[in-house]
C-alpha cells in the first residue's frame, strides 16, 4: 500500500476546498466521502453569499468568500451560477430597528459595506419589497450560488488537480502505524497517509472520537424551501435583521426561501422531517418582506445540517497532542466562506503562512477536559 | 389549528382507496380518505361533472358508482379537494383543502395512489397538441373532449384502443394508432388475460368501432418525432424492435392537429419515498415500487401500499388489493386476530392473483422500452419543468453523476412542479445505462410537499405578531 501525502476524510466544501488548494500545492492529496461529493450541507444549503447573517468576527473572512465565489472561471472553473447583487436586510418592527442598527454596526466596524438606508431607499432597490419595512440596512457585497452545482465544480478541478477522489467510501476508523495514519474503509481498503484533515461536518464529532478527542458539536437542522418558476418578483438578497430569513430569486425565476428555521433529524438518521409549522412561519416571513410572492406554489422542501460548536465559533486548524492532524468545521455561515477557510488550512498544512488567523479548537478542548476532571 | 385523528388514513379515493377504507370502515377503525378530486374515484371510474350525471351506464361507471356508494354508506370520513403536502413520522398529516389548512393523525397509513403515466421523450414530444393518453383518457370520459379533430394515438397498452375508440365514438378521426407491440404482443396478452373474458369484451367492442372507422394500426412502430406545419402536427414514425429501438430507414409520416401518446403507467411512489420505505425495482409491474407483502404492509410499521400503486395490476385487481391491505391495518392495530384475518384474506388473494393475471398482461404489454430514448437527440427536451436536455444530462453523467439524485443536482433535472414525475424514467434509463441498471441508479429522493402548494393557501391570513420568529441567531 502506498502511502499519500494527505487525506481528506469528508468532501463538503470545507474538506474539497483544503483538498483541491493542498493537490494543487504539490500535496498528493485522497479525499474520500461515503456519499457523493458536496452532497450534504455543502449541495443543499441556500447558497446565500451575505454578510448580514454572518457572525461579526468572521466578517474578513466571509468577504473574501464573497471575493473567491463571484470569481469561481478565475480559480476553480465550472459553472455555479453566483450572481453578485446587493443585500437588503429588513426591520418590520422598531424592535428589530435597534437590532439592525447595532448588528449593521458591528459588521460594518469588521469591515462589511453595510449602510443603513430608508423603506423609501429600499423599496427603490428593491421594488418588491412590502410597505411595513420600517428600516433596511444595505450591503453592496451580496449576492448567491447555485450551491447544489458546487459538487460537480469542485468534482473537474480536483481531478484536474490530480487529487484522487473517492466517493461512496465509508472511513469507519483510523489506525496509527508509526507517525502515519491509515484510514479503515468499510469497502476492506485502507488509506495510508502522512497527514490527515477530518472535515466531516455535523459528523466530525464523531470523526474525532477516532482519535480520542473528545469535542461536542450541536446539529442544527435547517430547513428550506423553493417556489416554482415564477416572474420576476425580487433582485437582491433578502434577510431580517434577526437572521431568521434568506431570500433570493435565481435566474431561472425559483425563489429560495431559508433562514435557519428547523426541522426534525438528527446526527444518525440525518434530516428526517419538515415541520410544517415552521416552513408556513418561514413563508409567512418571507410572503412578509415579498408580498407578490403569495401568487406562487411551493415545489420542494428539505433540510440541511449545519454544526455548530459550543460558542458558535470556528474550529480549523492542528488537532491538539496529534501531530500531523488537522480539522476543519463549525462554520457559521460555512459555505459563503469555505472556499477561503479551505485555503487558509491549506496553506497551513503546505508550511505557508496562513494570510488571516485559524481557529484553533483548543478553547474547546479545555473546556470538555475540565468538565471531564470535575 | 384543531388536528383530527383516525385510526386509519387512506390516501387516494380510487378503487384501492374506495375499496380499503369501506372495509376498514366496516371493520370498525376510524377510518378517513383524502383525494384531491372533488368526488371518489380515482382516473379509472372518475366521476363525471355533476351536470353529466343522468346520461351514460357504461361498466366503468357502474363499477365506480357502486364502489362510492359502498364508500359513502360505510362511515368512513371523506376529506375531498384536499392537497395532501406532508406527512410525518407517526402519520400526522397536512393538508390545503377548501376552508384552508386542514391537519390529521393516523395510527395506521394506507397509500393507494395510483400511478403516472410515463412519456419518454423524444424530439417535438413538448409541442402544443401533444397530451398523455391517460390525460386524454381523463378529457374524453371525465370532460367529454376530444382532443382533437383529426388525432393520431400512440405508444403502448390497453389506452391506445381505448383513447382511440373514445375518440371515434366522441366524432374524431383517427388517422393512426402507432403501437410499440406487435400483433404476437397482443395475442400473449390475450391469453394472459383469458381470466377476465369481460374485460376482453370490452377491448373486443373498441376493435369493432375502430374497425368500422378503418383506423389504421401500425404495429411494432414509435413517434419519434414531431414538428409544426401550418396544417397542424407533422408525425415522424419509425419502426422499432422489441426492445424499442427505432429500425433508421422505416421512416413514415402522419399529420394530425393531435397526438395522443403514452409508453405504460409507473406506480406513484411519493407517499412510501417520503416515509423512507424500502423500495424495489420491478419492471415488470411498472418500475420502482415500495416492497410490500401481500397484503401491502411495507417495512414501515402501519404503512400499507395498495392497488397500482403497490405495482400495475389494473383497476379489476384494485379493490382487492385495497380489501387486503385493509383486513392486514385492522389486524395489525389489533382489531382482528390472526386466524380471522387469514381466513378473511384467504379468498380476496386468490381473486386477486387471478385477475391481476389480466392487469398485469395489459401492463406487460406497456413495458418500459429502453431502447426507445434512441429517439431522443442530445436537443430533445427530457425536464420540461427545468427545460433540461439530453445532452446536459449527458454531461452530467459523464463528469461523474452516478445516481438519479447527484443527477438532479447538477441539472435541475426533476426539480420543477411535477417534481420528477414526467422526467423521472427517462432519466433512470440513462444514468442506469451507465451505472449498471435502474436499481444502481436509484430513485428520488421523497420530498414534501407531495404536490406543489399554492404559498397563499399555506400561509392564509395573518398578522406579523403571528409568525412564530425563532431566537435570533447568533451575531
Amino acid at each position: 500500500m502506498s502511502c499519500t501525502d494527505l487525506l481528506v476524510v469528508g468532501a463538503g466544501i470545507m474538506g474539497a476546498s483544503v483538498a483541491l488548494h493542498a493537490a494543487r500545492g504539490g500535496l498528493r492529496t485522497v479525499l474520500v466521502d461515503r456519499g457523493p461529493i458536496c452532497r450534504e450541507a455543502s449541495g443543499v444549503n441556500a447558497g446565500t453569499l451575505t454578510l448580514h447573517m454572518t457572525r461579526a468576527a468572521l466578517i474578513p473572512y466571509a468577504m473574501e468568500g464573497w471575493r473567491l465565489w463571484t470569481t469561481t472561471r478565475d480559480w476553480l472553473g465550472g459553472e455555479i451560477d453566483v450572481v453578485a447583487t446587493p443585500g437588503l436586510c429588513l426591520a418590520f418592527t422598531d424592535e428589530e430597528a435597534a437590532l439592525l442598527e447595532a448588528r449593521s454596526a458591528a459588521r460594518r466596524a469588521e469591515g462589511a459595506p453595510i449602510e443603513l438606508v430608508s423603506p423609501t431607499e429600499a423599496r427603490r432597490i428593491e421594488p418588491g419589497l412590502s410597505e411595513r419595512v420600517v428600516l433596511a440596512a444595505h450591503c453592496s457585497m451580496d449576492g448567491h450560488a447555485g450551491a447544489y452545482l458546487t459538487g460537480r465544480a469542485y468534482r473537474c478541478a480536483l481531478l484536474e488537480a490530480d487529487a484522487a477522489l473517492c466517493e461512496g467510501v465509508t472511513v469507519a476508523g483510523i489506525e496509527r502505524s508509526g507517525s502515519r495514519f491509515i484510514a479503515l474503509c468499510n469497502d476492506g481498503t485502507r488509506i495510508e497517509a502522512e497527514r490527515l484533515v477530518l472535515a466531516g461536518g455535523v459528523w466530525l464529532e464523531p470523526m474525532l472520537a477516532w482519535l480520542g478527542v473528545r469535542l461536542p458539536i450541536k446539529v442544527l437542522v435547517n430547513q428550506l424551501a423553493v417556489t416554482e418558476r415564477c416572474p420576476p418578483v425580487m433582485r437582491t438578497v433578502v434577510t431580517i435583521a434577526n437572521g431568521l430569513l434568506s431570500l433570493k430569486q435565481f435566474a431561472n425565476g425559483t425563489v429560495l426561501v431559508g433562514g435557519g428555521w428547523q426541522g426534525r433529524g438528527d446526527r444518525e438518521r440525518g434530516g428526517v422531517e419538515l415541520i410544517p409549522e415552521n416552513i408556513v412561519g418561514n413563508l409567512r416571513l418571507a410572503c412578509w418582506a415579498v408580498p407578490q410572492l403569495r401568487r406562487t406554489r411551493l415545489v420542494r422542501g428539505w433540510l440541511g445540517l449545519e454544526a455548530e460548536t459550543a460558542d458558535a465559533m470556528p474550529i480549523i486548524g492542528p488537532i491538539p497532542g496529534i501531530e500531523n492532524a488537522y480539522l476543519i468545521g463549525s462554520v457559521h455561515s460555512g459555505y459563503a466562506s469555505g472556499p477561503y477557510m479551505g485555503q487558509l488550512l491549506a496553506d497551513l498544512i503546505l508550511g505557508r503562512e496562513p494570510e488571516r488567523p485559524l481557529f484553533p479548537p483548543d478553547r474547546l478542548l479545555g473546556a470538555v477536559a475540565e468538565e471531564a476532571l470535575c | 389549528m384543531a388536528e383530527r385523528s383516525f385510526d386509519l388514513a387512506v390516501i387516494g379515493a380510487g378503487p384501492a382507496g374506495m375499496a380499503a377504507a369501506t372495509s376498514a370502515a366496516e371493520a370498525g377503525l376510524r377510518t378517513l380518505v383524502i383525494d384531491e378530486a372533488p368526488r371518489p374515484g380515482g382516473q379509472v371510474y372518475r366521476a363525471p361533472p355533476a351536470e353529466f350525471l343522468p346520461q351514460g351506464t357504461d361498466a366503468d361507471r357502474r363499477i365506480g358508482d357502486e364502489l362510492r356508494t359502498a364508500l359513502a354508506e360505510s362511515g368512513a370520513e371523506l376529506a375531498l379537494d384536499h392537497r395532501l403536502w406532508w406527512i410525518g413520522e407517526g402519520f400526522e398529516l397536512a393538508a390545503v383543502g377548501p376552508g384552508g389548512p386542514h391537519r390529521f393523525s393516523a395510527r395506521a397509513l394506507l397509500v393507494a395512489t395510483g400511478t403516472t403515466e410515463r412519456i419518454l421523450p423524444f424530439p417535438g414530444w413538448t409541442t402544443p397538441g401533444v397530451i398523455g393518453l391517460a390525460a386524454a383518457t381523463i378529457l374524453l370520459k371525465a370532460d367529454g373532449v376530444v382532443p382533437g379533430e383529426r388525432v393520431v394515438v400512440a405508444g403502448a397498452g390497453p389506452l391506445l384502443p381505448l383513447v382511440a375508440a373514445k375518440a371515434v365514438a366522441a366524432g374524431a378521426s383517427v388517422a393512426a394508432i402507432v403501437d410499440l407491440a406487435r400483433p404476437s404482443d397482443w395475442a400473449s396478452a390475450v391469453i394472459r388475460g383469458r381470466s377476465r373474458p369481460d374485460l376482453l369484451a370490452r377491448g373486443a367492442g373498441w376493435l369493432r368501432r375502430l374497425a368500422m372507422a378503418r383506423v389504421p394500426w401500425w404495429s411494432a412502430r414509435a413517434v419519434v418525432n414531431v414538428s409544426t406545419t401550418a396544417e397542424g402536427l407533422s408525425i415522424d414514425t419509425l419502426a422499432v424492435n422489441a426492445d424499442g429501438e427505432p429500425q433508421p430507414g422505416t421512416r413514415r409520416k402522419i399529420g394530425a392537429d393531435a397526438l395522443c401518446i403514452g409508453h405504460g403507467l409507473v406506480p406513484s411512489t411519493e407517499v412510501t419515498r417520503l416515509l423512507g420505505a424500502a423500495h424495489v425495482f420491478r419492471p415488470e409491474v411498472g418500475g420502482w415500487v415500495a416492497d410490500v407483502d401481500e397484503l401491502g404492509r411495507t417495512n414501515v410499521p402501519h404503512l400499507y401500499v395498495a392497488g397500482d400503486a403497490a405495482g400495475v395490476e389494473g383497476a379489476a385487481a384494485a379493490p382487492l388489493a385495497g380489501r387486503l391491505a385493509a383486513l392486514a391495518a385492522v389486524h395489525d392495530l389489533g382489531r382482528l386476530d390472526a386466524t380471522h384475518l387469514a381466513r378473511r384474506s384467504d379468498p380476496f388473494v386468490a381473486r386477486r392473483r387471478g385477475v391481476a393475471r389480466f392487469g398485469k398482461a395489459m401492463a406487460g404489454l406497456a413495458r418500459l422500452r429502453s431502447g426507445l430514448l434512441d429517439a431522443a437527440t442530445p436537443d430533445t427536451i427530457i425536464c420540461r419543468c427545468e427545460d433540461v436536455t439530453r445532452a446536459e444530462i449527458d454531461g452530467a453523467i459523464d463528469t461523474g453523476a452516478r445516481d438519479v439524485n447527484q443527477l438532479k443536482a447538477w441539472t435541475r433535472c426533476g426539480m420543477g412542479p411535477c417534481q420528477g414525475r414526467m422526467c423521472g424514467e427517462a432519466v433512470g434509463e440513462l444514468v442506469g445505462a451507465q451505472v449498471g441498471g435502474r436499481a444502481q441508479a436509484g430513485l428520488w429522493t421523497g420530498r414534501a410537499p407531495l404536490r406543489p402548494v399554492p404559498l397563499e393557501d399555506l400561509v392564509g391570513g395573518y398578522d406579523y405578531a403571528d409568525i412564530p420568529i425563532p431566537q435570533a441567531a447568533p451575531l
